[in-house]
């Protein structure tokens, strides 16, 4: 039994409140914004965000509260015990209705020319709220349509509407605080500091929070409708933290990554480096396998390919052979030449890897280990790259770093046999290429440094004879005589993971070592 | 009956100079205040029944009451001298006749919160003002009422004095701290109070030149004593600057409840050339305005403003004759909010420029149909809905002038 005394505290530390009807318990401290959330009711709002401070500026989250005086925005209200709150009242759209109609007075409107348009708040809650005419007959504040504000951030001021998310993000999130709102009243304006640009290694996260189209991605500025832009769930392979994203593809083509929220890895936040590392997936792409011939490289068909690739195999001694899996590729290509080798007798597996010059990191996202899975192919026990591959067969899988690549040149091995999605520095050292799916055309998964297992889905159609490198690996094992009938990766994640997609879930798993 | 608090030695040659000051009595009950306990301070103070003469009118033993006793922070005081209400030139007037009134002040209040660095935040303008502050401070260094152990109590306090940057918005308190702490000078979101977190996120008192300059008589004199002046309610003297078409405007001490009119017609001399009165913004431009009729019968308290549906606010009396055009008047107004307008919140941000927009093409002859209605539909919208309130400061002069003044306004509309 609890004291009396004990009671009161408990009742003291989880307030409880009425929100249109519906009754909740909430903790000590929760805002009236957040306890709505939590009976499913997400109050419009510009300038409030989860993750940076109450800025309460923009006075959309207006709402009412029974015996206060006048309505409360909700995102700075602490939720007293009792509180009764009204968010869905004709009074309270009435208050959302106006707040829009201020911010629209001097708003371009050019919704038709705006990269926003399509997934921008104001005109949602515009659409959501009458949609009527304008009835202002004044002349609109002119500002700055072209505001330079750093390598990848571009501002259209008069799109603004000073919800200071970006320049919050600066000053709590990356640190760096570039950003400023400088002027007063309806002359306010979003700027850098003098001297300054927005160039921090998250910058592009602005545009992201940036709840209209002031702030463009200076790469997908003007490159698509959004509208027609499919978005996939993925893992950005920028790097060994492995943020949740959102492959954006139309066509054919990826024309950006979003953040996708997963609050154990990125939190919502993704870094510009591996933000605009898509530009691999579209560019230099092999459609065809290729074969080393005296009279150069010639393009081959997949059949012509895989016989080759077996003719050679049979012929070679387990011991001779080096299966080289890969540190960027997913788990289930690696699971997959694994498989391969088992099946073959080869002892030495080994995994290349991805390498940059100076890789950048810090104590936030970036990892200096420029793999999405380096975790993942230790787990399957392939040591790393020693180098040794003279008169060796070798079977190896893309990305091969320079210095990896240089130890190739300098130990030849006697044949090999790369798996790579492009052209490639690699590609002038083997002998027969195989075209394989980037993770953006495949089903997969990774595992970041944290042992976390996340998976990808799917988002582009395969072109040309491009599949999967444990397609690849499958036809040749067959070839050798050895059916494996797998039909999908997850019988490779089953099998040398013990797990399932479903189980991986959205925002992934921590598995033991 | 002596009547006066804060002005009684504005008549007196070289009032501001310490020797003048201590020859009136100042500072001399400065070691018996240190004598008695904080708390004690603060009572006397609430008993006083003073109040904030910045404008909310908030009591001042109240506010104090509220800096927590027990938080370890240190406790700071900032004077708010930036009066820059367009009508109001009082705090001006304290500052460079009688500046030693405000040390002496700003000395109790600091000790009854206990705080050690007091600042005095003062309108960038105000060179003259501030030279004549800098000088008494530094005569009370030399004469050891600042510094460390103050008369031997033990008690230490620094002052500094921080000029502002011509915005108008930095005399709203929390913009003040802001502004103080180097940052821009926009309002925060309360809660939290700045008697909570105040400047440097530490407890703060806030209160203006005149509020705090009226201590050293009610410690003086007593509670009592300064209950004297004014009603039960809305008790002492209080500062009245006066402006516009008098025959003499000028900044008068009365008691509270003294009538508007005798103070508009016998201090300030009544209407230049012989002109009929029209209209009378009683505390500051930021308040409703009162009718020539309204303004004769109402008496200057708390209460009886409220009840006129105005305010006593800092006390910047702007009397207008019969020649003023209300519109002009009010676009007047709605030029100066939006220009301050710290923008932040989108109401006033856009509200404000979008009144001054439309007020000056009713002004300039081009009024349409529904530009009354419009107008009215700003103020309402904005009133209430912001961080600050500067957007009421401009809603409550757009309400006041359309309802009664609306004739002037219709007659520039064209159907
Ligand atoms: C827009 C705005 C401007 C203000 N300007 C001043 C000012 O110039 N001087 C002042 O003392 N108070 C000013 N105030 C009031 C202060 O916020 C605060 O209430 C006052 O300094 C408290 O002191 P008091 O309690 O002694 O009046 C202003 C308030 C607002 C909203
Ligand atoms: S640029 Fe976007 S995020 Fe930044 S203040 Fe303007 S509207 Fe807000
Ligand atoms: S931190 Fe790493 S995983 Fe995250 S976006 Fe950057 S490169 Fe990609
Ligand atoms: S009401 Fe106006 S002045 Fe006050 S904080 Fe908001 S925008 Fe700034
Ligand atoms: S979301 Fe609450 S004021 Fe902007």
């Amino acid at each position: 039994m609890r004291s009396a005394e004990e009671s009161t505290l408990l009742f003291e530390v989880m307030p409880k409140l009425t929100i249109d009807g519906k009754e909740i318990t909430v903790d000590e401290g929760t805002t009236v914004f957040e306890a709505a959330r939590q009976v499913e009711t997400t109050i419009p709002h510009f300038c409030y965000h989860p993750k940076l401070s109450i800025a309460g500026n923009c006075r959309m989250c207006l709402v009412e509260i029974e015996k206060m005086p006048k309505p409360q925005i909700s995102c700075n209200t602490v939720v007293q015990e009792g509180m009764v709150v009204h968010t869905q009242t004709e009074n309270v759209k009435a208050l959302q209705k106006n707040v829009l109609e201020f911010i629209l007075i001097n708003h371009p409107i050019d919704c038709p020319v705006c990269d926003q348009a399509g997934e921008c708040k104001l005109q949602g809650y515009y659409m959501d709220h009458s949609a009527s005419g304008s009835e202002f007959n004044e002349a609109k504040v002119k500002k700055p349509k072209r505001v330079d504000l750093g390598p990848n951030v571009m501002l259209d001021d008069e799109r603004c509407i000073l919800c200071t998310r970006c320049v919050r993000f600066c000053d709590e999130i990356s640190q760096t605080g570039e950003l400023c709102v400088t002027n007063r009243g309806d002359r306010s304006t979003l700027r850098t500091f003098p001297g300054k640009k927005l160039e921090n290694k998250y910058s592009l996260n602005t545009v992201d929070i940036c709840p209209v189209g002031a702030l463009t991605s200076k790469p997908f500025r003007f490159q698509q409708r959004v509208w027609f832009l499919k978005s996939v769930p993925s893992i950005c392979t920028g790097c060994a933290t492995g943020c949740n994203i959102y492959v954006d593809h139309n066509d054919g083509k990826v024309f950006r990554y979003k953040t996708r929220e997963n609050e154990e890895v990125n939190q919502c936040w993704t870094c510009d480096e591996g933000r605009l590392s898509y530009t691999f997936i579209n560019e230099a792409r092999l459609i065809r396998p290729l074969l080393k011939t005296e009279n150069g490289i010639e393009e081959i068909n997949k059949k012509q390919a895989v016989l080759t690739i077996v003719e050679k195999l049979k012929s070679e001694a387990a011991d001779n052979m080096v299966f080289i899996g890969s540190a960027y590729e997913s788990n289930e290509n690696n699971a997959a030449l694994k498989k391969l080798a088992d099946a073959l007798g080869v002892k030495r597996l080994e995994y290349a890897y991805h390498e940059v010059e100076n890789p950048s990191s810090d104590d936030f996202l970036i990892k200096a280990d420029k793999n999405p899975n380096r975790a993942g192919v230790k787990k399957l026990s392939y040591a790393e790259f020693s180098g040794e591959l003279s008169g060796k067969t070798v079977i190896a899988m893309e990305k091969i770093g320079t210095s990896q690549l240089e130890k190739i040149r300098l130990k030849k091995p006697q044949y090999l046999i790369l798996l790579s999605s492009q052209r490639s520095p690699a590609c002038e050292l083997a002998d027969v290429i195989l075209p394989v799916s980037t993770f953006a055309e495949q089903k997969g998964s990774f595992i970041n440094f944290q042992n976390r297992i996340q998976k990808f889905e799917s988002a582009l159609e395969v072109k040309g004879e491009m599949q999967s490198a444990w397609q690849y690996l499958q036809e040749i094992a067959e070839g050798l005589g050895h059916a494996w009938n797998i039909v999908s990766s997850d019988k490779l994640l089953q099998e040398f993971f013990n797990l399932n997609y479903e189980a991986i879930g959205e925002q992934g798993k921590v598995i033991e070592n | 009956m002596e009547n006066k608090v804060l002005t009684k030695n504005f008549g007196l040659k070289d009032s501001h100079l310490l020797s003048v000051y201590e020859s009136t009595g100042g500072y001399q009950n400065l070691k018996k205040i240190f004598a008695m306990q904080p708390v004690d301070v603060i009572e006397e103070v609430k008993n006083s029944g003073l109040r904030g003469r910045g404008g909310a009118g908030f009591p001042t033993g109240l506010k104090w009451s509220f800096v927590p006793k027990d938080s370890p922070k240190p406790k700071y005081l900032c004077v708010n001298a930036d009066e820059s209400e367009p009508g109001t030139f009082k705090d001006r007037y304290l500052l460079e006749l009688d500046p030693h009134r405000l040390v002496e002040g700003m000395i109790i209040c600091s000790y009854a919160i206990s705080c050690h660095n007091a600042y005095v935040y003062i309108r960038g303008e105000f060179v003259y003002p501030k030279v004549q502050l800098e000088k008494a401070i530094e005569e009370a260094y030399q004469k050891g009422y600042l510094g460390k152990n103050i008369l031997g109590s033990g008690y230490d306090l620094e002052i500094t004095v921080h000029r502002g940057a011509g915005a108008y918005i930095c005399g709203e308190e929390t913009a003040l701290l802001n502004s103080l702490e180097g940052k821009r000078g926009m309002p925060r979101l309360k809660p939290p109070f700045p008697a909570v977190v105040g400047l440097f996120s530490c407890p703060t008192v806030v209160n203006n030149v005149e509020t705090i300059s009226a201590l050293p008589y009610i410690l003086d004199q007593g509670a009592e004593a300064y209950r004297q002046f004014g009603t039960e309610k809305s008790p002492g003297t209080k500062l009245f600057s006066v402006s516009g078409h008098v025959n003499r405007p000028g900044v008068f001490e009365v008691p509270l409840a003294y009538s508007l009119k005798k103070l508009i017609m016998e201090d300030a001399g009544g209407i230049k050339d012989g002109k009929a009165l029209k209209a009378v913004i009683p505390g500051g431009s930021s308040v409703p305005v009162l009718t020539a009729e309204e303004a004769l019968e109402v008496n200057l308290d708390y209460e009886s403003l409220q009840e006129k549906g105005t305010m006593l606010g800092s006390g910047g009396v702007i009397v207008m004759d019969e020649t003023v055009c209300m519109v002009k008047a009010l676009t007047n107004l709605a030029h100066f909010y939006s220009h301050e307008s710290c923008g932040q919140c989108s109401p006033c941000r856009e509200g404000t420029g979008w009144a001054h927009k439309l007020l000056q093409r009713i002004s300039g002859g081009e009024g349409r149909a529904g530009d009354i209605e419009e107008l009215q539909k700003i103020a309402d919208n904005m009133a209430g809905k912001t961080i600050c309130v500067l957007a009421d400061a401009l809603a409550m002069p757009i309400w006041s002038y359309l309802k009664k003044f609306r004739n002037e306004f219709e007659s520039l509309i064209k159907d």
